[in-house]
């Protein structure tokens, strides 16, 4: 049995939103959604996923606080405590087996609500290994960005092209919170942080939601929707433990790739593949990612981003919508995000940066600092 | 839909104060449930982890924390939350993941090490209320069951002594589990009502106190159970959640809505039209003792009100004709929040496969039902186990 | 299962074993600080805490008036659609007399606090609060009681501008 996603809602990615509670940034969301769905959640939703963590929302339990603003009440809830497209696999078996028709996914940063953010992500670090040498969190990215480089012998140039091409791309994404003109000269002379990754390679918080309603095949006819297939989807984790993780490639994403192939019956991801969305909140990330799913040879994305082929009219236009470096990093809702944009870019619904003539797509998430999970979906347009 | 049975379980000691640490405790649970079902972590396709409050643990994030004791070293894994409807949510999470075709082999690995959290556990149920409505007021946990106690009793004029013996049965039916943190075969009803007023109407006794703990089991899809020859295995046959507004001061609490939506949609499932009648057991959520009471009204197992009257005539004993929490409950065995599915998933596969040992119900059994509930009294999530 | 298996796991620990540093123990306090926009909905009642007044929405769809107030209907997913004041009398749905705090710390003097529905507001939506100028034994189910604001200087927009729910004079003894 096929899945579709049959209705996509996002709210603007915004630095902070004092106007709103993390309630009505939900609300909001998950209105747009309905009505591109055209679908009552009182009455026609059979399921609703939340993906959210309680440190990032400072909550005990956070999943009490989600059912009244996504039309969820006296319904079938639950929160996924993982990234958007965790939660995305999840609506996505629930209807695979057969009990559910119509699911809703639902993902959000209130980022802005949190004082101590570096401490949050300094929480998730082990309690006995790591937790005592004290530093800062992103001395993890900085290391793994650093054996990435020397591994494959990718240029600090190459981190600033990525940099410059997401932000650059925002200007067309009128949701966006970072758009600007960056170039690789500014990128290359800001502030070192956790070298080699300076201040401009790391994604800035935004807070923001995304809610994405799913349909069976046979729902989505009833309706006369046009849904956009969830072909292959793959989730996976690589070892918790920084000290026995593969350092210097994905292992997680190249697990939930060769999963998410799978179901999609995908055997040369780079040429059946027409673009991707995959996870930068670090810079060298967008270039390991694409290597760990198969969209790049080991060590050529570097030399690929520098070359422009992974801008909107290169030969795989990646983040065409500003990835995180140009929209806002919105932490468990970024997997989601890169979703709905694959999905809007299949239906023709991408705006003023939407890409011609692309059939299939690939998102690609993963769930930050300190860990070594994420996922993969493949979307298809038609038929 | 493919049929999903449970065929392995296992569960750690539940103390007050477990020396190991989560992943230990995770990593024994899953061991021995593997052990049970006769496979190797090679045999797993994918893992699904069910865990409370990350401030218990001391660690954000606490999913990906315990990912290796749980098996899931790159495997797909997720980890689901619904407050202490986790303890039965979580091996719905892995009912799906086989029920979907995309797994045939799932473990399901719960923890809760409440006693990392200094100097008391309490404190991190500070931070379950609404921070403008509720936290200025500096709520205790304890008054949630309180002030729902209270409306209950209220309501159908039911009597402290009724709700007492629920908390004196299952202590006893524990002393038959090797688990077991509060087990107690001498425990009177003059004990319990006679114990520390905590906030009234809720004493020491009424209380299952914080735990550590872990609990494991293995799903597995029918063809898989049949290809293994596997023997001891008991069907998920009737699953539902649902969730209540997060508006908790707007509804009368003296019934469980929510259980009851998710009790109707599992029992449609499993083809179950009467329940009081097709049921043969029950392991409701029992953190406290009269949440026996008012789930087994919400499960429509009893009519509204008369819970105490069929746990004062003894139905609801192992013997009797509905028996209830034959494992001890979180009353008798211990509450480390979301492995309490070992009392309750656990519980109806032991039973189920006669595996129960000093707690096998006396007569013969064929389908139950457990349930756990959470949140801010919203949550209810229900699975429905036949043999 | 129990037959079969002969050793459970599990090493259990005393309190005195993790306070006298019997066992190894590594020690963290997160930092963790938040700010919680309040939102529009919240952000109006608690101006209107600090006025003296307790303030609702209502639904033109399902016509409650919804308090505490939100920006939209959990019933009928849609935008709520104006604001009004409600009273500050009410009646105690249930309640509690607690002899413990926040941490769970035993305190001599019980605080009373429950679920008090308002006036004016649809059956049963109400806050909780504290009780007070009442005892222990006075407390009961259905009682009326009404607001005690503090004096104006010292309100911050808080629900604890309200001090706590009084008997109301029409029920008081």
């Amino acid at each position: 049995m096929r899945v579709g996603i049959i209705g996509v809602g996002m709210t603007a990615f915004r630095p902070s939103t004092p106007e709103y509670s993390w309630k009505e940034l939900m609300f909001e969301a998950a209105s747009r959604a309905y009505a591109d769905a055209g679908v009552d959640p009182r009455t026609e939703v059979d399921s609703f996923v939340t993906c959210a963590e309680d440190y990032y929302e400072g909550f005990g339990i956070f999943d009490e606080f989600t059912p009244d603003q996504i039309g969820g009440a006296l319904r079938p809830v639950c929160t996924v405590t993982g990234d958007g497209l965790q939660g995305l696999a999840n609506a996505f078996m629930q209807i695979q087996t057969g009990l559910i028709d119509i699911a809703v996914v639902e993902a959000h940063s209130k980022a802005s609500d949190i004082l101590t953010l570096e401490g949050i992500i300094e929480h998730g670090l082990d309690p006995i290994w790591n937790k005592p040498l004290g530093g800062h969190p992103f001395l993890i990215a900085g290391l793994e960005a650093d054996a990435f480089l020397r591994k494959t012998r990718t240029s600090a140039k190459a981190l600033a092209a990525v940099v410059a091409k997401n932000r650059k791309n925002a200007l067309r994404n009128p949701l966006a919170a970072y758009a600007a003109n960056v170039d690789a000269a500014q990128v290359l002379s800001s502030p070192e942080r956790f070298t080699p990754l300076r201040a401009l390679d790391i994604a800035a918080p935004a807070d923001g939601g995304v809610v994405l309603v799913l349909a069976s095949e046979a729902a989505a006819k009833r309706r006369h929707a046009n849904p956009v297939w969830i072909r292959g989807i793959g989730w996976a984790s690589d070892s918790p433990t920084l000290e026995t993780r593969d350092w210097t490639q994905a292992a997680y994403a190249q697990l939930a790739a060769e999963m998410a192939y799978r179901l999609a019956k995908v055997r040369r991801p780079a040429t059946e593949i027409d673009f991707a969305e995959v996870d930068d909140r670090f810079s060298y990330k967008e270039l390991q990612h694409l290597e760990a799913v198969g969209l790049a040879k080991k060590g050529e994305a570097g030399r690929t981003v520098v070359k422009g082929g992974y801008d909107p009219g290169g030969a795989l236009p990646v983040n065409v919508a500003g990835g995180s470096l140009g929209c806002g990093n919105v932490f468990e809702a970024t997997g989601l995000h890169r979703a709905a944009e694959v999905a809007l870019q299949l239906r023709g619904d991408a705006g003023s940066h939407q890409i011609d003539g692309v059939r299939v797509g690939l998102a690609q998430s993963w769930r930050y600092i300190p860990s070594a999970t994420g996922a993969v979906a493949v979307l298809g347009a038609g038929q | 839909m493919r049929k999903v049975g449970v065929i392995g379980a296992g569960m750690t000691l539940f103390r007050r104060r477990l020396q190991e640490t989560g992943k230990e405790m995770c990593f024994e649970a899953t061991k021995m449930a593997l052990d049970s079902a006769g496979l190797t972590r090679a045999d797993i396709d994918m893992v699904v982890n069910g865990t409370a409050p990350d401030a218990f643990d001391g660690v954000h994030m606490k999913g990906e924390y315990l990912l290796d004791g749980c098996g899931g070293y790159r495997k797909p894994y997720t980890r689901v939350f619904t407050g202490g409807g986790t303890g039965v949510f979580s091996s719905i999470a892995g009912w799906w993941h086989v029920a979907s075709g995309l797994a045939d082999a799932v473990l399901v690995v719960n923890e809760e090490k409440m006693s990392s959290c200094q100097p008391h556990p309490q404190s991190v149920f500070a931070h379950i209320w609404d921070p403008i409505l509720d936290r200025p007021l500096r709520p205790n946990l304890i008054w949630i069951f309180a002030m729902e106690m209270n409306r209950y009793m209220h309501v159908h004029g039911v009597k402290k002594e009724d709700i007492a013996r629920v908390a004196v049965k299952n202590k006893r039916n524990a002393v038959g589990h090797p688990c077991a943190q509060l087990a107690d075969p001498n425990i009177t009803v003059d004990d319990v009502l006679n114990s520390e007023v905590m906030a009234w109407p809720v004493q020491r006794l009424d209380i299952s106190p914080p735990s550590d703990g872990a609990s494991a089991i293995v799903l597995a899809s029918e063809d898989f159970i049949r290809r293994r020859k596997i023997k001891d295995r008991a069907w998920m046959s009737g699953v539902g959640w649902c969730i209540d507004s997060t508006m908790w001061t707007d509804r009368d609490l003296y019934f469980p809505e929510y259980v009851a939506r998710a009790a109707q949609t599992a029992y449609k499932r499993a083809k179950i039209s009467d329940p009081r009648r097709q049921i043969d057991f029950a392991e409701p959520y029992d953190p406290f003792d009269y949440k026996e009471l008012h789930h087994l009204e919400g499960l429509l197992l009893a009519r509204k009100g008369e819970a105490p009257i069929l746990t004062r005539e003894g139905v609801t004993e192992r013997d009797g004709d509905l028996p209830v929490c034959p494992s001890g409950g979180l009353m008798g065995v211990g509450n480390p929040i979301a492995a309490t599915m070992g009392q309750k998933i656990g519980e109806l596969f032991w039973q189920l496969t006669n595996q129960a040992g000093k707690r096998q119900i006396p007569h013969e059994v064929h389908t139950g039902v457990a349930q756990a509930w959470g949140d801010l009294m919203q949550y209810g999530s229900v699975v429905v186990m036949s043999s | 299962m129990s037959e079969r298996i002969k050793k459970w796991p599990g090493v259990e620990l005393s309190a005195a074993d993790l306070n006298e540093g019997k066992v190894t123990q590594t020690r963290f306090r997160p930092n963790a600080k938040y700010a919680w926009s309040a939102g529009e909905a919240m952000s109006r009642f608690l101006a209107e805490l600090q006025n003296g007044r307790l303030i609702a929405r209502t639904c033109h769809s399902c016509k409650r008036i919804l308090f505490p107030p939100r920006m939209f209907c959990e019933s009928c997913f849609r935008p709520t659609d104006e604001w009004t004041f409600i009273q500050d009398t009410g009646t105690i749905e249930t309640f509690s007399i607690s002899y413990l705090d926040t941490d769970a710390k035993r305190i001599p003097d019980p605080i009373l606090v429950g679920v008090v529905s308002i006036d004016g507001a649809s059956p049963k939506m109400g806050m909780m609060h504290y009780f007070g100028d009442m005892t222990k034994e006075q407390i009961r189910i259905g009682m009326r009681v009404k607001a005690v604001w503090r004096p104006w200087e010292e309100r911050r927009g808080s629900v604890l501008d309200i001090r706590h729910f009084g008997p109301l004079k029409e029920d008081a003894k």
